[in-house]
């Protein structure tokens, strides 16, 4: 049970980080969206995403036990302790970029959620039920958008294929699964990873499909690996503005 | 962006029985008209029904049209019900 324990606080951690990074992420864009259209929407799609992370840690802190809310978990914890995915962190570039990395961490996010929503641990079960709503409409948002820009014009689509190109090795970390993710999803508690990646690869192939965009091979084998706290240069940067005024200031409230 | 098109957004709230003009957004397309309606409009739970229309597509009335249009209505008053009385023997209506 303890091991079972370990595994389930690791796996909701990962669940929060992807979240919570991917928020503060498009949090950047706020005064900067190229319409105020698209800026109200990125901004929702972000609060969704924080509302999310908080569910996650919550759960995480309640089973840590160890004094630490949902806010020290989010705000204190070392580069090394977060367990997000490489694609997550990565920099919004241009919009291209943006888009394409919503679109492929929502695409895996929607089919997550969606098998958790059958998760045997009730409060995962609840958790995901709320998020499926929210992701299924982050996901439509953003295929729609990849679609727009895949057949927008020259440069739309150069933009888009050059953002694919860029983003896609980070796949697969995005889907791989590993012990931990392994035992809880025999034990019925998360998704199976490779089913997870499955439908992935078919919401991928529909949504750059609709605009010929090629999609590339399966990402190979990546020298880092979020789950493990093996992240790229940017997320440490990422953390210290994220996390600058709780550690200047620690406990501040206002 | 600069051929993103004007639509014109109207909400059916929850209790309301038809769609109101709320506003308007910029959009390249129809779909992402409404999303754009979704997060601009209805972000505190006024909406279960939006529409959006290209406003090119809207006929309006214009401004100096004003008085032909809308002026002959002022003194005709026996298109208001209460113009008319009624007999004391129908009592309320």
């Amino acid at each position: 049970m303890t091991d079972n324990k370990n595994d389930l606080i690791e796996y909701l951690l990962r669940l929060a980080d992807n979240a919570m990074i991917n928020g503060q992420r498009l949090c950047e864009w706020c005064g900067h969206a190229p319409a105020l259209e698209e800026e109200m929407a990125l901004m929702n799609v972000a609060l969704d995403l924080v509302g999310q992370a908080r569910n996650w840690y919550e759960y995480a802190a309640e089973l840590l036990a160890d004094g630490r809310d949902a806010d020290r978990l989010a705000f204190t914890r070392d580069e090394r302790d977060f367990r997000n995915t490489l694609l997550v962190e990565q920099p919004n570039g241009d919009y291209a970029v943006t888009t394409a990395k919503l679109f492929l961490f929502d695409a895996w996010h929607l089919h997550t959620l969606q098998a958790l929503t059958a998760s045997k641990d009730e409060r995962i079960a609840a958790i995901a039920a709320k998020g499926v709503k929210e992701a299924t409409y982050h996901l439509r948002r953003s295929g729609e958008w990849v679609e727009r820009l895949g057949d927008g014009t020259e440069e739309s689509r150069q933009r888009m294929l050059a953002a694919i190109d860029e983003l896609w090795r980070f796949t697969g970390d995005l889907l791989a699964g590993d012990a931990i993710q392994q035992r809880l999803a025999e034990a019925g508690i998360a998704a199976d990873a490779a089913a997870v990646a499955a439908a992935w690869q078919a919401t991928v192939e529909q949504v750059f499909g609709a605009t010929n965009l090629p999609v590339p091979q399966p990402s190979s084998y990546f020298y880092l690996d979020g789950k493990k706290g093996l992240h790229t240069e940017h997320l440490g940067i990422l953390l210290a503005e994220m996390q600058f005024l709780q550690r200047a200031y620690p406990g501040a409230t206002w | 962006m600069s051929e993103w098109i004007l639509f014109e957004v109207f909400v059916r709230s929850k209790h309301g029985l038809n769609h109101k003009h709320v506003g308007s957004v910029h959009a390249a397309d129809a779909n992402m008209a409404l999303e754009s309606a979704r997060d601009l409009y209805t972000r505190r739970n006024e909406g279960v029904s939006i529409w959006v229309v290209p406003s090119a597509q809207i006929t309006a009335t214009a401004g100096d049209e004003k008085e032909p249009f809308f002026d002959p209505s002022q003194d005709k008053v026996y298109r208001h019900a209460s113009f008319y009385e009624l007999p004391d023997e129908v009592g309320h209506m």
